[in-house]
């Protein structure tokens, strides 16, 4: 299998790598760019562990092969603080207890930002659905949810 | 294997042709993809038609719509026009798995990846939608219902993919729903699903109906028995008993993981009933 | 053990919510997990898995797969040293099958590489010639006579005469005369009911990072509960001395006891050793779900009666659990756990154990009880049901309390059982009102929580800050609490304190993280490497006095004289005497190492309530509220997290998690599409209620809070849908096809 030579942005940076053409865009990111913050938590787009935006669309990385960011923006759980100061969802998942082990955080911070993105101030039950898609085995979701309201509450006021 | 991202349709038609070996399309890959993560299928070649212009639009066409087939859920789901003329066939495709999904999963793939429990198609159906498929010899048109014949299975050749799905134009007074049963409320894969189109006349009496249902047979399938139970009625309670037992008698389901004959036999009925309540309300009747 | 016990204390940090110190690295993406590291010269490995139930290994042929070009090791059962130790053999071999695979993804073979897809090739390249055998996957058919014998000769002596080769062991617990009792009831029922085995479902899937060296060295990184566990099990397993196996832990992704073992740690070992190379390797979820977890599946017969005013006059219940392919103990925890909520004068519980051709159970959050209790939960209230009595009542009435004999022996110290039905009762959730198809359950659940093996030290900085050294992976909030708690006691703020989790090099043993052991044997080793530091901390400061040692107290966080001499001298902080350390006897260090004991048992309490669509059979949860126990809640939104994260797991067992088998023995749903774990918007939010009834063995209360909130759920969830749609549910899940069966039959 000859490999692909690839030129992306991620994070607002240009990148350039190689893959394997049947190489998924998440194992690009974890073995290739060492970016290792999406988690493979399964594989086949039913976990959400793996969330990024690809051209500002939210989508599971693990079903995006590496080729396919040729020319693309990829933004990941790594870009979403501004340096050394945390997005408000960040602030705000700390501030509400809203991880346990964490495993599943960066890939339900990702998908929150693309919720507020598109929708402000979302009722419970549309963070509920629009996260449908991440699973959380700790906590039960019930502090994720005021963490994302808190956070839009703050976003809002800002 | 191989990755070609082809500009026209006629280019991926010519590299589809020349592959001796097992080639797959690639628009929004959730299917694609997890068959590759589970070793079910290793293809020689992967055709991203996405960058084909005119793939990832709607473009308006005899008061319908033409939906390129690389339009994802959440692109279709943000388009007012589809939204508001087959409302039913639009929540189909936004059933299909998560949000992430969403910004990748395609109709057209849906209707190809030959699920008999695909969201998306039983809204097609029921919308008598017309797939627009290039091959070797060009393009051809073929009604949604007449391409998937059992499980995995189409009757696309294998040189053949789509390039759009048309919805057509419907009268006023018209209305379609899709409901599906999954456990969960999201991420499940259909266990009985129903779609119904229906127009009415002024007096709000059903002139015109079609039913499909997913998950309870080999493939999606047209009820014209569930239409019938429905037409010329103003979904009273005789018409809708007729429309369930119409439903649950079309159905040929298999015990499995996700549920039993028993179950899809009765549920299928269930959600033709609630479905076409829905088709009802949305085409302006009042039950 | 002589303990402090000063409940009444007033707290400073613990009982605060302050910020966790791994928050930023997990926000950022930062945290480092068991596959998130890689090492100069790494191999991948994959494993090839049994595709059969059952079956006899006649031959593995390797020899293609090692003639690959980038294969570089691979190794099979041969590979590993036999154990003279039933359990470490057990663990072994379900780690790498030996002579027969005893279930769909056992292992079988491994081989390293140098990327993933060779590894993959090679292991297309493996012949292995199997002998099918007849399997068995349901455990009441695993104990019939005629059932196809899983492992021949693992029967305790326990086990009755002539019952099946499948049982392995068998208990009973339980004291007075249950005839007496049962004729003293005006009303009995009798009901059996089944669960089904789940999976823990942490979204993190095991994995680990091996490097050996040719003179036996070897570093070993992995995600898991127990550190020390893992070197214990894999130097064995590689016949190497534990002090050559350096065990780190990596950050968890979530682990609910299915981390408490090893699968992969020693076949990364084995395959670094023989390449002479790192190897990492990474289980897919497929291989999780077919391989590691799950719970046991059970049948259980209950029998309890009643008297017309709500008193249980006798319970008895039989515990049918199997615990997979390898013998397993946890039906004796259901057995103790299962009328843990009465005080009973006659009660017996039986319980036995079946082999299966299914994976070994590996703990799950208070391994055994949700099945015991579920069941017994069940019957008490079809009882209150019959009698026309209120459930929280009854149970009032029957409630164990300090001095109950408890069902499995122990007399019961201080317990918040009583003060968690009372929060129950007066909460509004349990007078609001129900609609017509809607249900209201509820059920008590206990778990016994353990102490054990803890080794903390504790090093007061000279800058005046303060290191925690301790071993126990925190699955959930723990380094925060063991910060609280350490700021606690010795008087500083919080953020001076920095808690990490060391390698099996750098601390002595600790037991794994389980049994809801940390926030209370860590916690209190903490205490006491506080107070050990303080001693030497007044010890120095008399020094520089030039006072009797004796004469000085600490007190907020510093060294006062006191006696004859107090006020002679202004106190000394911390940070002061910290700064002058090296000249007054060198750094300052306090040290605890001990075998825990007094942990406490733990209850709570459970309300619910559900709507059921009689068309489909689906279950709605509308409200869920949380009644715990947690003695003292050392960091409240962690303690909430236990009780929420819990209760949810209970929920998705309760209504569609299960393992399902198919007619040929193999796993239908080894992956999230269709083992169904509880998404955000299948919930309500989970309210809670914590209870701060003290633990007298620890001296600011605390009890362990993790697992018990898993066991009310099944019942709960059982009985809000009988109530909501009339009819008794006996089997879990209860999922939609099941409910619409109940209800066809009516």
């Amino acid at each position: 299998m000859k490999s692909i030579h690839v030129s992306t942005t991620v994070n607002g940076d240009a990148v350039e790598f190689i893959c394997a053409p049947d190489e998924s865009l998440l194992d690009v990111l974890r073995n290739r760019l060492g970016l290792t913050g999406a988690k493979e938590g399964c594989g086949t787009g039913d976990c959400g562990a793996c969330s990024v935006t690809l051209n500002g669309r939210l989508v599971c990385s693990c079903l995006v092969l590496g080729a396919e960011a040729e020319g693309a923006d990829v933004g990941t759980i790594e870009g979403l603080a501004n340096g050394d100061a945390l997005h408000q969802l960040q602030q705000s998942f700390i501030d509400h207890a809203a991880l346990q082990c964490g495993i599943c955080t960066p890939g339900i911070l990702v998908a929150a930002k693309a919720l507020l993105e598109k929708n402000p101030d979302p009722t419970d039950t549309e963070v509920r659905y629009w996260l449908a898609g991440n699973l959380c085995r700790c906590t039960g979701y019930d502090k994720i949810i005021h963490a994302v309201q808190d956070a839009a509450q703050k976003m809002r006021s800002a | 294997m191989r990755f070609a991202q082809p500009r026209t349709t006629e280019e991926a038609a010519g590299l589809i042709a020349q592959e001796a070996g097992l080639t797959r399309i690639l628009s929004g890959g959730t299917d694609v993809m997890v068959q590759l993560k589970s070793g079910l299928v290793e293809p020689d070649l992967i055709v991203d038609i996405k960058h084909i212009p005119g793939l990832r639009a709607i473009t308006p066409e005899d008061g319908g719509f033409r939906i390129g087939a690389a339009v994802s859920g959440a692109e279709l789901g943000e388009h007012e026009g589809v939204r508001a003329l087959w409302p039913g066939v639009v929540e189909g495709v936004e059933l299909i798995g998560s949000t992430q999904v969403q910004g990748r999963a395609t109709m057209a793939g849906n209707l190809c990846n030959g699920s008999p429990a695909a969201d998306a198609v039983p809204g097609l159906v029921a919308a008598n939608a017309i797939a627009r498929i290039m091959g070797p010899d060009g393009e051809r048109d073929c009604p949604v219902a007449e391409i998937p014949v059992g499980p995995g299975k189409t009757t696309l050749a294998k040189a053949e993919f789509l390039t759009s799905i048309f919805l057509p134009a419907r009268p006023d007074r018209s209305g379609d729903a899709y409901l599906r049963f999954i456990p969960r409320t999201e991420m499940d894969i259909a266990v009985a699903a129903a779609a119904v189109s229906l127009t009415l006349d002024a007096a709000g009496t059903v002139t015109a109906a079609r039913v499909a249902l997913g998950a309870v047979a080999p493939t999606i399938r047209l009820v014209p028995a569930a239409a019938d139970a429905i037409l010329g009625a103003k979904l009273d309670d005789a018409a809708i008993a007729a429309l369930m037992e119409a439903c649950s008698a079309a159905c040929n389901p298999i015990d499995d993981k996700r549920g039993t004959i028993e179950f899809r036999t009765q549920v299928a009925g269930v959600l033709a009933k609630r479905a076409a309540l829905i088709a009802y309300s949305r085409a302006g009747g009042t039950v | 053990m002589a303990l402090d016990n000063t409940p009444k204390r007033v707290f400073k940090v613990v009982g605060t919510r302050p910020p966790r110190p791994d928050g930023i690295d997990k926000v950022t993406g930062r945290a480092l997990y068991g596959a998130d590291v890689s090492a100069p010269g790494m191999l991948t490995a994959h494993i090839l898995r049994s595709p059969h139930a059952h079956a006899e290994i006649v031959s593995i042929d390797t020899s293609a797969a090692e003639a690959l070009s980038g294969v570089k090791a691979v190794v099979t059962a041969k590979d590993f040293a036999p154990q003279d130790d039933d359990f470490l053999m057990d663990v072994l071999d379900n780690c790498m099958a030996r002579d027969k695979v005893l279930y769909d993804g056992h292992a079988v073979v491994a081989v390293a590489a140098t990327n993933s897809a060779i590894a993959k090739a090679a292991l297309k390249l493996i012949k292995v010639t199997y002998k099918a055998l007849p399997h068995v996957t349901d455990v009441d058919a695993a104990m019939t006579l005629d059932a196809p014998v899983v492992q021949e000769g693992r029967s305790l002596e326990t086990v009755p005469e002539g019952m099946s080769q499948n049982v392995t062991s068998h208990c009973e617990f339980g004291h007075g005369d249950l005839d007496a009792g049962f004729q003293k009831a005006d009303v009995v029922v009798e009901r059996s009911f089944t669960t089904a085995a789940t999976h823990q479902g942490y979204i993190e899937p095991h994995a680990c990072l091996a490097s050996m060296t040719a003179d036996g060295k070897a570093d070993l990184w992995c995600c898991t509960q127990g550190q020390y566990n893992v070197r214990d099990l894999c130097s064995a397993a590689l016949g190497m001395e534990g002090s050559q196996l350096r065990v780190t832990a990596s950050e968890i992704g979530g682990g609910f006891g299915g981390k408490t073992t090893v699968f992969i740690e020693p076949v990364a070992l084995a395959l670094s050793r023989k390449a002479g190379r790192p190897v990492k390797i990474v289980m897919s979820r497929d291989e999780v779900f077919r391989a590691t977890g799950p719970t046991v599946s059970s049948s259980i017969d209950v029998k309890i009666g009643m008297t017309r005013d709500g008193r249980i006059t006798a319970g008895e219940a039989h515990l049918r659990y199997s615990g997979g392919a390898f013998p397993c103990g946890t039906v004796d925890m259901g057995a103790q756990a299962a009328f843990a909520a009465y005080d009973l004068q006659a009660v017996r519980t039986l319980g036995y154990n079946a082999l299966t051709n299914r994976p070994k159970e590996a703990a799950y959050r208070a391994p055994g009880a949700p099945q015991a209790i579920y069941a017994v939960e069940s019957v008490v209230d079809e009882l209150c049901q019959q009698l026309g009595l209120d459930p929280l009542e009854v149970r009032l009435k029957n409630a164990a309390r300090k001095g109950t004999r408890s069902s499995y022996g122990p007399t019961f110290e201080d317990i918040g059982l009583v003060a968690t039905l009372e929060a129950a009762k007066a909460h509004p959730h349990y007078s609001a009102p129900l609609a017509e198809g809607q249900g209201r359950g509820l059920s008590a659940g206990f778990w016994f929580n353990f102490g054990g093996n803890t080794c903390v030290t504790l090093n007061v900085n000279t800058d005046g800050t303060v290191g925690v050294t301790e071993g126990n992976p925190d699955i959930g909030g723990s380094r925060a609490a063991i910060s609280q708690m350490a700021a606690e006691e010795l008087g500083i703020p919080y953020d001076k304190i920095r808690t990490i989790i060391a390698d099996t090099s750098a601390l002595g043993h600790n037991d794994v993280t389980d049994g809801s052991r940390v926030t209370f044997s860590v916690g209190l080793a903490t205490i006491k490497a506080a107070q050990d530091a303080i001693a030497k901390m007044c010890s120095r400061a008399a020094q520089i006095w030039g006072i009797d040692e004796e004469a000085v107290v600490w007190k907020d966080g510093a060294a006062e004289p006191a006696g004859p001499n107090a006020g002679k001298f202004p106190p000394m902080s911390l940070a002061e005497i910290a700064a002058v350390s090296f000249n007054t006897g060198g750094p300052i260090a306090g040290h605890h190492e001990f075998n825990a004991d007094g942990a406490g048992v733990s209850f709570g309490v459970h309300l619910v309530d559900v709507e059921v669509d009689k068309e489909t059979g689906a279950t709605k949860v509308l409200r869920y509220t949380v009644f715990q126990d947690a003695g003292k809640a050392v960091h409240p939104s962690y303690v909430e997290g236990q009780m929420q994260g819990g209760a949810v797991q209970g929920i998705g067992w309760a209504l569609n998690e299960e393992y399902i088998y198919g007619e040929d023995g193999r796993l239908q749903n080894p992956g999230f599409l269709d083992y169904r774990v509880p998404v955000a918007s299948d919930l309500p939010p989970i309210e809670t209620v914590i209870l701060e009834i003290p633990n007298p063995g620890h001296p600011y209360g605390v009890r362990g809070v993790g697992e018990t909130p898993i066991v009310p759920p099944l019942a709960a969830l059982s009985n809000a849908v009988s109530r909501a749609i009339g009819t008794r549910m006996s089997s879990l899940p209860m999922s939609p096809p099941r409910i619409l069966k109940a209800l066809s039959k009516g």
